[in-house]
C-alpha cells in the first residue's frame, strides 16, 4: 500500500496548471479525474478518432457507447497509453490524468499502467494458475509482502474467491469464461490501481456472467474510477452514471472516423438526448 | 404409417460415387503415413538385423581399428557428444536471443524484413558452404584449429536460421491477448517477454531445437570441409582437441572395401539413433512438462 501511495506523489510533481472554467462543478461531490481535451487517434496518418473533450468523474462508471468501429476501444487504449504498441498509432490532443498530461515528456507509460488498470473484450488470462495470475501482477508491481493475501482480497474483490479458493493452483484456463474474466478484474483489482478500464468486458459472456460482471462494477465504484466500452445500450444504462456516444462520420474517400457525439449523465442522455444522431442511435434507427 | 411414407422420408446415404471418392481419399493418405512408416521401420530393422552381432559394450568403448571385429565407435561418440554439446550451448540462447528480438522488440520495417528474408535463405543453404564457412572463420581466423570448438560453432551457425525461423514461429503463436494482459498491469515489455510470452511459447521453441539438432547431429559434409578427422584414435578432452563424429565414421566404414566393415557402420548408425532419440527424448519430456505445467 506504502508503495501505492509514494508512486502517486511521484505523480503528482509534475502537475501542470489545469485551465479551470470559473463556474463551479455541477457534481461537487466528484471532482475529475481525466480532463481529455480535443482527443484524437491517428492509425498511419488517418484519423480514427477525433474531437473527444469530456471531464470524467471519480467514483463513477462512465459508458462509451457507439455503433461498431466509431473507434470505442481506440479511445479507451488511450487512458493507459496501450495504443504505443501500435507503431503507426499516434495521438493528438491531450488526456490529463489529475492533472499531469498522460502523454507529456516525462512520462512513463509503464507507470502508467500501474496506475490504471485494464480488463479486456474477450477474458485473457495467462496460461498459469489462478495464483500465477494475480501473483504476476504483484511481482512486477513490487508488491512481494504477503502475496497469499493480496491475492484472496482481489479474488474476493471480484466475487470469485468462494467459487476457486480451493483450488487456487489449478490452470486459469480451466475456468469459465466468466469466471475468466473475474479472474481477469481480480488481477487488474490487485495491483490497487485507481481506475479501471474495461473494453467491452461482458460480450463474450453469457447473460448470467454479464450480470454478475455488472453487479460487481456497481460495488467496484466505491474504490475506483470505472471506464466502460459497451456495445449494448442497455449495459450502459444499467450500469454508467455518465455516457459518452460516439458515431462514426464516413469522409467523401470512405474513411471512417469515430467522433464524439454526446457526454451526458446517462440518465439525460438515455430520455432527452440533445443531438439528433444521439436519438437516432438510442431509438435503435442506427446501429 | 405406410411403405411408401417411410420411403419418402429416409436418412439412408447417398451411397455410389460420393461414397467411393470418399473412401479412395482416406485410403490415399493412409498410404502416404505408410510409406513414411515403413521405410522407418524397413530402415531400423535391416540396421539392427546387421549389426546386431557388433553391437556391444566394447564396441563403443574401443577404438577404431583396421579390422572389423575389433573396430569400435568411442572416438566417434564422444567427439558427437562434445560437439552436439557446444552446437547446442552456442546455437539454442543465441537463437532464442535473435528469435525474441525480431519477434517482440524490433522495429517492424523494410529492415526486418529484409533480415527475415535473409534468415529463410540461411537456412536454406547447403551444409558443405557452412564448412567452408568454418574453415575460414573458426579454424583460421579465430585460430581454433580443427577442434571440436570450431566444429561445434560451425554446426551452431548451420542449425541457427533453424532455431530462430521456428521460435519466431512459437512467439508469434503467443496470443497478442496475454502481452496485452500483462502489460496493462504495469509489466514492462521485459517482463512481459520473460514471465508470459517466453514460457508460453517454449514447447514451440523446443521443438525447433529437436529439428536443428537432430539436424546437426547428422551432419557429415560441413565436418569434413572444415578438416574433422575420419580415422581417430583417441578421445577429445577439451575443446581444443581434434575429434571425429558418428556420421564421419559411418561414412568411413562403409567406403571400406571388407564387407566385415558394412556390420560396424550398421552398429554405428544404430549408435547414431540412440544418441538422436535421446536427446530427442529428453526435449519432448521438457516439453511436455512445461505444457501441462499450469
Amino acid at each position: 500500500m506504502s508503495k501505492v501511495m509514494k508512486r502517486s506523489s511521484e505523480i503528482t510533481l509534475d502537475i501542470k496548471p489545469v485551465p479551470t472554467g470559473g463556474t463551479p462543478d455541477d457534481r461537487p461531490e466528484s471532482e475529475p479525474i481525466f480532463r481529455v481535451r480535443d482527443l484524437g487517434v491517428r492509425y498511419g496518418g488517418l484519423l480514427a478518432v477525433r474531437g473527444v473533450t469530456a471531464d470524467i468523474s471519480r467514483n463513477q462508471i462512465t459508458a462509451i457507447i457507439g455503433p461498431s468501429g466509431c473507434g470505442k476501444s481506440t479511445l479507451i487504449r488511450c487512458f493507459n497509453r496501450l495504443n504505443d504498441l501500435i507503431p503507426a498509432a499516434s495521438i493528438e490532443g491531450q488526456v490529463l490524468y489529475h492533472g499531469v498530461d498522460l502523454y507529456g515528456p516525462a512520462v512513463d507509460p509503464v507507470e502508467v499502467r500501474r496506475h490504471i488498470g485494464m480488463v479486456f473484450q474477450k477474458p485473457n488470462p495467462f496460461p498459469k494458475s489462478i495464483y500465477e495470475n494475480i501473483a504476476f501482477g504483484l511481482r512486477v508491481n513490487g508488491m512481494t509482502d504477503d502475496i497469499d493475501a493480496r491475492v484472496e482480497h482481489a479474488l474476493q474483490g471480484a466475487a470469485l474467491w468462494d467459487e476457486v479458493k480451493g483450488k487456487l493452483k489449478s490452470n486459469a484456463l480451466s475456468l469459465s469464461g466468466g469466471q475468466q474474466q473475474r479472474l481477469c478484474i481480480a488481477r487488474a483489482l490487485a495491483v490497487e490501481p485507481d481506475v479501471i478500464l474495461m473494453d467491452e468486458p461482458a460480450s463474450a459472456l453469457d447473460p448470467v456472467a454479464t450480470s454478475r460482471i455488472e453487479d460487481l462494477m456497481e460495488s467496484l465504484k466505491e474504490d475506483y474510477t470505472i471506464l466502460i466500452v459497451t456495445h449494448n445500450m442497455q449495459q450502459a444504462a444499467r450500469v454508467s452514471d455518465m455516457t459518452a456516444f460516439l458515431t462514426v462520420e464516413v469522409s467523401d474517400d470512405g474513411h471512417r472516423t469515430g467522433v464524439l457525439v454526446e457526454f451526458a449523465p446517462t440518465t439525460e442522455l438515455f430520455t432527452n438526448p440533445r443531438d439528433p444522431r444521439t436519438e437516432a442511435y438510442i431509438t435503435g434507427r442506427f446501429g | 404409417m405406410s411403405v411408401g411414407e417411410a420411403q419418402a422420408f429416409s436418412l439412408r446415404g447417398q451411397g455410389g460415387k460420393q461414397n467411393l471418392y470418399e473412401k479412395t481419399f482416406v485410403v490415399l493418405l493412409l498410404v502416404a503415413v505408410l510409406i513414411g512408416v515403413a521405410s522407418l521401420i524397413t530402415l531400423l530393422i535391416d540396421v539392427l538385423r546387421v549389426g546386431a552381432p557388433r553391437l556391444s559394450v566394447d564396441f563403443l568403448t574401443s577404438l577404431p581399428s583396421r579390422f572389423a571385429a575389433r573396430a569400435g565407435a568411442q572416438p566417434a561418440l564422444w567427439g558427437t557428444l562434445w560437439v552436439i554439446s557446444v552446437c547446442t550451448l552456442f546455437s539454442v540462447p543465441v537463437g532464442m536471443g535473435a528469435a525474441i528480438y525480431l519477434e517482440e522488440f524490433a522495429r517492424k520495417g523494410r529492415l526486418a524484413t529484409l533480415i527475415e528474408l535473409n534468415i529463410a535463405n540461411l537456412a536454406a543453404v547447403p551444409s558443405i558452404i557452412y564448412g567452408l564457412l568454418g574453415l575460414a572463420v573458426f579454424v583460421r581466423f579465430f585460430a581454433m584449429g580443427r577442434s571440436v570448438l570450431a566444429g561445434g560453432l560451425t554446426l551452431g551457425l548451420l542449425v541457427l536460421p533453424v532455431i530462430v525461423l521456428s521460435g519466431r514461429e512459437a512467439l508469434r503463436a503467443v496470443p497478442s491477448s496475454i502481452r496485452d494482459g500483462a502489460l496493462a498491469l504495469g509489466a514492462t515489455r521485459w517482463q512481459t517477454v520473460s514471465r508470459q510470452v517466453f514460457p508460453a511459447a517454449l514447447p514451440g521453441f523446443l521443438t525447433g531445437i529437436i529439428l536443428a539438432l537432430s539436424r546437426a547431429i547428422g551432419e557429415t559434409a560441413p565436418l569434413i570441409t572444415m578438416g574433422a578427422l575420419t580415422y581417430v584414435t583417441f578421445v577429445p578432452n577439451s575443446l581444443l582437441d581434434r575429434f571425429t563424429v558418428l556420421p564421419i565414421q559411418i561414412f568411413n566404414w562403409t567406403s571400406r572395401p571388407q564387407s566385415a566393415f558394412a556390420e560396424t557402420a550398421a552398429a554405428g548408425i544404430v549408435v547414431l539413433l540412440a544418441v538422436l532419440l535421446a536427446m530427442n527424448a529428453v526435449a519432448i519430456l521438457i516439453r511436455s512438462r512445461y505444457q501441462r505445467k499450469p
